[in-house]
């Protein structure tokens, strides 16, 4: 009789709290910040620019990076330790968390949101997951040759629930067809020596890997993918020796902008222009380090630029107009990421060693806010929840 | 290597080596007395001397952690760079892999970090690393 009580109170008190008037929330203006030492992430709103929840217990999230469901309410998160993790932004709480392999790199969602996809170091692959359910569909072995696995690098989704990424070792593009996600297709391409990492066009349309093992970048048309990968910027390290790299430079689609596309140069303290209809370079503009990120505001004005240790405490800000740096900002310690709003007014920085996410305005170049984090490493704002190849 | 190819060539190199072995030996003794006398009078020094401070310790730990984890992992486990747990380690000389971090290798993407740490330094991270390295 008492147990009956009990469980009368409980749900009584459960009907209260379900049928309690709660303000909606969308998801439009959400970001997920990477507390890369501590394995927590730190929920905020680009809106009120405060934290409204962090969660702990991700595992090891160097390197850690997220995509987002279609409609903005899920992260799902790839640690550094294979585990991915499914984050309501709304509830504020894990919904699923499965450890997938050993040793991975980041992940991608495909166009129609359906399936996740996890790119993997060890062992070298890419694996497809439900977005639902987070249940393996299917897997790709990055076996390049019997028995010989790659790291896989620079994965991007495209059109047609398709996925291209790089292999490291084997030095080769690889597309995966994921319209039938149990059974994909793969098509290989030669791609160059040691690719890093990659970038989707942001119409989809082409798939670029940066090459470590030469100078230069290969270059898919996905459209005519029987024309296979051609290079361009070759020998733009003139054949003069490298600079010590401290920090493998990162690709994504932000890199172009007014029809051109600005990249890191590998070994070299420089941006370097590209022309997006001849593939031409048409300049280089000389930088304060090493570039890691080199990303355009979203209307194309201006081009952010971080850089590798020693010198990741300075950006440069690149005027596309004028072709050159025009201001020079050291706005903390250890800045790891950037993140433009999708309007491009504010960039979120992350300053590792400060702990701190600092907000910028793109019009003044001056911080309007912080945030604090513990050893922040990526910015993830909801609105890549829209856009291909992120 | 090429093999000398004349008699005259091998008797040259002979005796060039057989001086090189001598003054060495000479060179060697000399220098293991003024050893003995220095290490005499200073104990341990030259071993302490190798060991980088407590608040260097700490930058180096963080260096490792973080910089170097941005390829091997903070964890260590490894990442586009091999994995540097002791495990993974073991069969590896502790010279060649100080080396390594202080000359980087070359045609890989392992760059040299002589301009931020000393050889010591780069013994010490490499003692810490076959240890299990410190949080």
């Amino acid at each position: 009789m008492r147990r009956l009580l009990v469980l009368f109170f409980v749900t009584l008190l459960l009907g209260c709290a379900s049928t309690a008037p709660t303000a909606p929330r969308a998801t439009g203006d959400l970001v997920l910040i990477i507390e890369r030492a501590s394995g927590h992430v730190t929920l905020a709103s680009t809106t009120s620019r405060q934290p409204y929840a962090r969660i702990g217990g991700l595992g090891d999230l160097s390197h850690a990076s997220a995509v987002y469901s279609r409609d903005g309410r899920y992260a799902y998160v790839f640690g550094r330790d294979g585990a991915l993790s499914k984050i309501d932004m709304l509830e504020a709480r894990v919904v699923k968390r499965v450890v997938q392999s050993g040793n991975a790199i980041g992940g991608s969602i495909s166009q129609d949101g359906r399936i996740v996809v996890a790119q993997n170091y060890t062992p070298g692959g890419i694996k497809a997951f439900d977005a639902e359910t987070l249940e393996l569909l299917s897997e790709v072995p990055a076996e390049y040759a019997p028995g010989q696995f790659s790291k896989v690098v620079g994965l991007a989704d495209t059109a047609g629930n398709k996925f291209a990424y790089a292999l490291f070792e084997a030095g080769e593009i690889w597309v995966t067809d994921f319209s039938n996600p149990r059974q994909p297709q793969t098509q290989r391409f030669p791609a160059g020596k040691n690719p890093y990492d990659g970038l989707v066009t942001p119409d989809g349309r082409y798939f670029m890997a940066g090459l470590f093992g030469e100078d230069g970048i290969a270059l898919l048309d996905l459209w005519q993918t029987d024309r296979g990968a051609r290079k361009i910027l070759q020998n733009y390290g003139r054949g003069e020796e490298r600079l010590p790299v401290y920090k493998m430079p990162h690709l994504r689609g932000w890199t172009m902008a007014q029809g051109k596309v600005y990249l890191p140069a590998v070994g070299r303290h420089e941006v370097l222009v590209v022309d997006a209809t001849t593939w031409q370079e048409v300049g280089r503009i000389p930088v304060r380090g090493q570039p890691v990120f080199v990303m355009a505001r979203p209307d194309g004005r201006q081009i952010w630029v971080n850089f590798s240790f020693p010198d990741y405490s300075k950006i440069d800000v690149i005027d596309t107009l004028q072709g050159k740096v025009v201001s020079q900002l050291e706005p903390g310690k250890g800045i790891l990421h950037m993140e433009f709003t999708p309007r491009g007014e504010h960039v979120w920085l992350s300053a590792r060693d400060d702990h701190k996410i600092l907000i910028y305005s793109t019009e003044t170049l001056t911080q309007i806010g912080d945030i604090k984090a513990d050893a922040p490493s990526g910015i993830f704002f909801s609105s890549r929840a829209h856009r291909i190849g992120f | 290597m090429s093999r000398p190819r004349s008699s005259r060539a091998a008797l040259r190199r002979k005796a060039a080596w057989r001086w090189l072995a001598r003054s060495t030996l000479a060179l060697a003794g000399a220098l293991l007395m003024l050893f003995q006398a220095t290490a005499e009078a200073s104990g341990a020094a030259a071993e302490t001397a190798a060991v980088p401070g407590m608040e260097r310790q700490r930058q180096l730990v963080h260096m490792v952690r973080q910089e170097c984890g941005s390829c091997h992992g903070m964890s260590l486990q490894g990442g586009l760079g091999p994995a540097l747990l002791p495990a993974d380690l073991q069969e590896k000389s502790a010279e060649g892999l100080a080396a390594t971090i202080y000359h980087g290798r070359h045609g890989t993407a392992m760059p040299p970090w002589q301009r931020f740490l000393t050889e010591a330094e780069a013994t010490w991270i490499v003692e810490r690393l076959l240890a299990g390295f410190p949080e």
